[in-house]
């Protein structure tokens, strides 16, 4: 079970170019689909609340479902898997590693890599909204979720406003409107 | 290990440990905090040091708020430097998820609590679009990565059960390759331009 937790955050620490929003499908299969510690509804609690919380989002998912499978060890195991790839990476090629980056051939791969990451961003949203219910027909809840949402957009788009602030002020709005 | 080198790998760890809070703000929001702390008080590092690793921070996989203490901790004490350094970092971020996922695992049946979460699972969606919005900026400078990405989002949303994201990945990287081979053929000129800022709590 430990080993489990390791290798699974151990792999998404390996492939985790631009940024934890991209690794969430990753998270996902491995969390839910292939070892079943936990439920997709479930899994979707967790990334409001790692979303919530200071630090990289990656790191605060190994934490949290390490935390949550196997007490505060497992929440170190899977935080140690997550780091140990880059920190061996660091240590093992560091400015090798830099200069590599800088070659042609390893910058196409990053042009097709960014692409790829920013299509696996806009999958999991679309995969959220799916497990909200956002997509069923109109009814008061359905419209609620969707003001909700463009609500919070308009916070981070336009206000540029930190997560923090504004998850709080919706759970706020969660606990009067639903509450 | 002399006395120095356990004093040294001490100092690390409590600079490192004062500089976590900082990254709550962005990995990026580290530099002023790092210039002060590392180069100006302790002088272990030039400025023009600064610069480097986190261009080396950013260009390996992973969160650049924890690349940049691992690989300035291994610049001033060695692999002992690169743990202390990297464990100091951590461990306010830690402390902090460890008791926000106690008091969730302990609360998530409280009505109020769930009733909360119901709203906030509506500001997740609009958090990873931002997200999406932000890599989309830096990603999209053409027709070929457009299509790329819509590609992407097709092959998830209808083979999702036949495709593992790290084959997607792979894939990206070996498409990204070929697509500007035969960009190249077909005499475009491609933009390889440098990532942008990301703020790190999306990373």
């Amino acid at each position: 079970m430990l080993i489990d937790l390791f290798i699974t955050f151990f792999m998404i620490g390996l492939v985790s170019f631009g940024g934890g929003y991209a690794m969430i499908p990753l998270i996902q299969e491995q969390v839910v689909n292939r070892h079943g510690w936990m439920e997709a509804q479930q899994f979707t609690d967790v990334i409001a609340l790692t979303g919530m919380s200071p630090g990289p989002i990656a790191t605060n998912i190994a934490i949290f479902i390490g935390y949550e499978q196997q007490g505060v060890l497992g929440a170190v195991i899977a935080m140690l898997g997550t780091i140990l790839p880059s920190l061996l990476l660091i240590l093992g090629v560091g400015m090798l590693f830099y200069k590599i980056s800088e070659h042609p051939l390893v910058q196409s791969s990053f042009y097709g890599l960014r692409s790829v990451i920013t299509g696996l961003i806009f999958y999991t949203a679309i995969m959220f909204a799916g497990n909200n219910g956002m997509f069923t027909p109109l009814s008061w809840y359905t419209w609620s979720q969707i003001l909700i949402f463009a609500g919070s957009l308009i916070a981070f788009l336009v206000f540029r406003k930190h997560p923090v602030s504004v998850i709080v002020i919706s759970g706020l709005v969660g606990i009067a409107l639903y509450g | 290990m002399g006395i120095v080198r356990w004093k040294l790998m001490w100092q690390l760890f409590v600079t490192f440990l004062k500089i976590g809070p900082v990254t709550f703000g962005g990995g990026y929001a580290m530099i002023p905090v790092i210039e002060r702390e590392v180069v100006e008080k302790r002088k272990w590092l030039q400025s023009e040091d600064v610069a480097d690793i986190f261009a080396v921070s950013g260009s390996v996989p992973g969160a650049i708020a924890i690349n940049s203490a691992t690989f300035i901790g291994y610049r001033i004490g060695g692999v002992m430097g690169a743990v202390a350094a990297t464990i100091g970092v951590l461990l306010p971020t830690f402390c902090i998820v460890l008791l926000l996922s106690l008091f969730f695992l302990e609360m998530k049946d409280h009505p109020k609590v769930a009733a909360a979460f119901v709203s906030i699972r509506a500001t997740i969606v609009a958090l990873i679009v931002y997200a999406a919005y932000k890599t989309w900026k830096t990603s999209a400078v053409d027709k070929t990565t457009i299509g790329m990405i819509a590609a992407t989002v097709a092959l998830l949303y209808f083979f999702n059960q036949y495709i593992h994201p790290v084959i997607l990945i792979i894939g990206g990287a070996l498409a990204g390759i070929a697509m500007i081979w035969l960009r190249k053929k077909l005499g475009f000129k491609t933009k390889l331009h440098k990532e942008e800022e990301v703020y790190d709590y999306m990373i």
